[in-house]
């Protein structure tokens, strides 16, 4: 009798739980056992007793939460396959950002691939996605609309240059994620040519300096000084997207409001916000590439995690794929991932 | 129509006005004729031609999409245009590369394996084989020509000329050959929803600019254009004759005047150069009449921007039998007396003109300048002689629906202070309570359109002013995004358990300076005490709460507001820092000014079950 789906993975209050390897992947409340897919703060959580995953997820954490952000810590290393209980276990590279895996489950010849939150489009600060044929893949729908669908990054890049070639005299106030979103901007900046210091707020200091010593090349990235804020005519500022509309964005020089993310393909978001350049730059899959993956993946079942579940679910049956929805709560921000106003700049990475 | 697109959408994006007039002069100047032409007739609201229905747009998608998937995006994106733009399936596939691609292979770096991804799923979500599903299958050697792409000029005249039944074909078409953006503003202009973010102001000014034309001199010829407005814009370049204005009743823009701010301003001014006359509480409009090449007499009715309202008004364009043009309050007269801008108000909002509506709103012009009599222009005319000529046009016309709107007689400032106070006691009487002030016009003065400084005048009436309480906080726009610039306020009132209570009686986001700003958007920092998206509520009751001063023109009823009543022109005249919640000022404050306005003769029975 092979083993099913359910008896290697549940979902239990604190998130995804298997019973036979006594662990938990990604879960939103302390345990005594975690496996992380990346470092965002709705996957990655402090305060686990023992803690798998990648050595940049596990810096990624440390720089967070401090060294003692768990008990004990021990590194996955990509590809290689591991025993835990009962159950092998591998990671995997989901191409969403620096050190970010998928977890594969395996016993008996069964296999569920867990894949965290995952993106097809290149991305030069982290590694590529990986197609890992399983039985049941379980996926996010952030993007999970046909309304969806990312550009081209240098494209969106170039739209921000231009903005700049055209008003040399603004300063350029950009929105990220401050781990992800921000550094792959910077990479993008540099890829197009950008030399000039690509200015930071405080809230992306300490991930950036991260990246770089990770290998990744981000050239000069000084902390904005609040008093010289005026003088940065023509600057390029990365900072977290509560505040680009926040008083701290004012001071520049007749600020232009840029804001990267998914989210910006739909207008009325980009106008909700104030967003005057609105960057379609997103480090989850969009629909044409949640689709083709689910196909290559080839998997007899799908689970959706968070997002627009009900679409998904809703073309996985129109292919006879067989799907359900997870309604897992705790991750992106109610599948909206609209950062709220308030909140704070260092918990707002997380979203889109 | 790319370029139509891609200019609507920066202006969507674009809050500043420089800014926007710079990208409509990069687009008028860029664009050849008739394709700027027709932007232009989009943007003043100029076009006219058969409207795409809601209904037939879902249906052309719901061909090419699941209708699943389309209602899920259509209810997360909220807009049936951008959804669809967003969501259309491109036919520009590149045949044969999916089958070229390794499905096993990670995603490289390189952007070509993922060119196949972009036909895919989502727009194949018809499980039954589809239009998506030949499209992909046709292989590679498939040639199908590229889709035309539509100029705007093909957009319009296609929509004026076809068929009910041709109409979706059309569309398809068109959706196929643009891009998303293009897409997006088709839609809108289909829909009759083009609301771009320019005014009709705006758009002409940018013409002007490109022959270094004040707007004004574009009004002057407008109305006696027609799209796409070749003429004009050879004129505006330099290439052509000023338009002749074919209208024989054009409008003219009007001359505006400077406020007084406070009496010591007249210290500057000689009272013996100046004329005065009420200020009425109306609407501004233009009275134009003249012969057509068939000798038939055209009338027309103009509000203050130029917009064509004889339609609403056939009771005053009857009157308009003069050959010339009048410059003139528009107001509901019953019995002889003015009746307050609530009257007006009630006659404004009406969407069809009932013989009912006419007899029981009759509008009036009380006259104030001229413009042109029998043919001529007197515009060049000192006030005095303009006045003259007025009387004299009047005196002949000598129509019950307009009359002469009187001189106020003064020798010093005092004495005109003395009028400005009491109306009713200088010569307004009973119209009183529809005086908004005196208007000063310098007795030599020509007529000028704009705002010139120094011959005209107004000096308002006081305002009315309440103390209110701060209740909720919202976020301003453009350069106040940041800050919590616009404040609901309330007063107090008996409420339904018998205890006072705060009700909102409006809204004000002027009045203070860029300091007290910052002190407000703090204030409201920490006081917030829920959140609704971007409103704040704060602190507000008997202990606790913020008393800001509002100065005000008018109350009028609201079915909006829950206390009733709506204040016209709010505004924030002092922060009250000092002063307890408990002691703010109650909503029948209000309703007595509300009273005061509303003394008004009723038109007989039929009104008040009405009300």
């Amino acid at each position: 009798m092979p083993i099913s789906a359910s008896e290697l993975l549940t979902l239990t209050r604190e998130g995804l739980y298997c019973p036979l390897g006594r662990f938990h992947v990604d879960p939103t409340w302390p345990v005594e056992r975690a496996l992380i897919t990346h470092g965002h703060a709705d996957h990655a959580r402090s305060g686990h007793g023992e803690v798998l995953a990648t050595p940049e997820t596990l810096r990624i954490m440390a720089v967070r939460y401090g060294e003692d952000f768990c008990r004990s810590r021990q590194e996955a290393c990509l590809g290689e396959p591991m025993r835990i209980g009962d159950v092998t276990v591998r990671f995997a590279p989901a191409g969403h950002v620096l050190g970010s895996a998928q977890i594969a489950i395996e016993k008996d010849g069964k296999r569920i691939v867990v894949s965290g939150d995952y993106k097809r489009a290149p991305d030069p600060t982290c590694l590529p996605f990986e197609v890992v044929p399983c039985d049941v893949f379980i996926t996010e729908a952030t993007f999970g609309l046909p309304v969806f669908v990312h550009p081209d990054t240098r494209g969106e890049v170039r739209k921000l240059l231009d903005s700049v070639a055209l008003f040399p005299e603004r300063a350029h106030i950009v929105g990220a994620y401050a781990l992800g979103k921000a550094q792959r901007v910077m990479a993008l900046l540099r890829e197009e040519g950008w030399d000039r210091p690509i200015h930071l707020h405080g809230a992306m200091e300490k991930l950036t300096e991260l990246y770089k010593q990770e290998g990744i090349p981000l050239g000069e990235t000084p902390k904005v000084v609040a008093a010289e804020r005026k003088d940065l005519h023509g600057a390029i500022v990365i900072c977290p997207p509560s505040s680009i509309q926040d008083l701290w964005a004012r001071k520049f020089p007749d600020p232009v409001t840029a804001f990267a993310s998914g989210w910006m393909r739909v207008r009325a978001r980009a106008r909700q916000k104030g967003v005057e350049l609105p960057l379609v730059i997103s480090d989850h899959s969009d629909w044409p590439d949640l689709c083709r993956t689910i196909r290559e993946i080839g998997a007899e079942e799908v689970w959706v995690t968070h997002g627009q579940e009900d679409a998904l679910v809703h073309w996985c049956g129109t292919q006879g794929i067989k799907a359900k929805p997870l309604h897992m709560l705790g991750y992106g921000d109610d599948g909206e991932a609209e950062p709220d106003p308030g909140a704070k700049p260092e918990m707002e990475e997380a979203s889109a | 129509m790319n370029d139509f697109a891609h200019l609507l959408d920066r202006l969507a994006y674009e809050p500043r006005r420089n800014a926007k007039l710079r990208l409509l002069k990069d687009f008028f100047t860029s664009t050849p004729d008739p394709e700027r032409g027709w932007a232009l007739a989009a943007m003043t609201g100029n076009l006219s031609f058969r409207e795409a229905k809601p209904a037939m747009i879902r249906a052309l998608v719901e061909e090419r999409v699941d209708p699943v998937l389309f209602g899920l995006s259509r209810n997360y994106v909220g807009d049936l245009a951008e959804t669809v733009a967003l969501i259309w399936p491109t036919p520009t596939v590149i045949p044969g590369r999916r089958e070229a691609s390794n499905p096993e292979s990670t995603t490289g770096h390189d952007g070509t394996s993922r060119i196949p991804s972009r036909v895919d799923p989502g727009f194949s979500p018809l499980a039954s084989p589809g239009m998506t599903g030949e499209r992909r299958d046709a292989g590679p050697g498939h040639n199908n020509p590229p889709p035309d792409v539509p100029t705007l000029s093909d957009v319009v005249e296609t929509l004026a000329t076809t068929a009910k039944k041709d109409l979706p074909r059309h569309l398809a078409n068109w959706l196929d050959a643009l891009d998303e953006t293009g897409r997006w503003a088709l839609l809108k202009l289909v829909t009759g929803n083009l609301r771009v973010g320019v005014s009709a102001r705006l758009a002409k000014t940018a013409v002007g600019a490109l022959g270094g034309h004040e707007p004004d001199a574009i009004e002057e010829v407008w109305h006696g254009l027609e799209a796409p407005y070749e003429s004009l814009f050879a004129w505006v370049e330099g290439r052509g004759e000023r338009p002749e204005t074919l209208n024989p009743a054009p409008f003219r823009p009007p001359m505006l005047s400077h406020p007084i701010e406070e009496e010591a301003d007249l210290d500057k001014l000689d009272p013996a150069a100046f004329s005065a006359e009420w200020k009425w509480d109306g609407i501004r409009v233009q009275l134009a009449g003249g012969r057509d090449r068939d000798g038939r007499q055209v009338a027309k009715i103009y509000s203050r921007t130029g917009e064509d309202i004889t339609g609403a008004f056939p009771d005053l364009a009857e009157a308009i039998t003069f050959e010339g043009a009048i410059d003139g309050e528009l107001l509901i007269l019953r019995e002889h007396r003015v009746q307050s801008f609530n009257v007006l108000q009630q006659r404004l909002n009406r969407k069809a003109v009932t013989p009912k509506l006419l007899e029981e709103f009759p509008a009036h012009v009380r006259a104030y300048d001229v413009f042109a009599d029998e043919g001529e222009d007197l515009r060049a005319l000192p006030f005095s002689e303009r006045r003259k000529a007025l009387e004299k046009l009047i005196g002949h016309l000598d129509h019950a629906r307009i009359d002469l709107s009187p001189i106020v007689p003064f020798a010093t400032w005092p004495d005109l202070a003395a009028a400005r106070a009491d109306p009713a006691s200088a010569g307004a009487g009973e119209d009183a309570d529809a005086i908004e002030g005196v208007m000063l016009k310098r007795l030599d003065s020509v007529y000028q359109p704009g705002r010139p400084k120094g011959p005209w005048w107004k000096w308002k009436r006081e305002p009315f002013v309440v103390d209110a309480v701060m209740m909720y906080a919202q976020r301003g726009h453009g350069k106040r995004s940041s800050f919590y610039s616009d404040y609901t306020f309330g007063c107090w009132r008996e409420g339904e358990a018998g205890a006072d209570e705060l009700v909102p009686v409006g809204k004000a986001y002027h009045g203070f300076t860029d300091a007290e700003l910052q002190k407000l958007d703090r204030y409201v920092r920490n006081h917030t005490t829920k959140r609704f998206g971007p409103v704040r509520e704060v602190a507000y009751g008997r202990e606790a709460g913020l008393v800001l001063e509002i100065a005000f023109e008018g109350v009028q009823r609201s079915t909006r507001h829950k206390s009733g009543v709506a204040m016209r022109f709010p505004r924030v005249s002092r922060i009250r820092w000092d002063k307890p919640p408990a002691e703010a000022d109650r909503v029948e404050a209000l309703e007595r000014i509300l009273e005061r306005g509303e003394r008004e003769i009723a038109p007989g029975e039929s009104m008040e079950t009405d009300a």
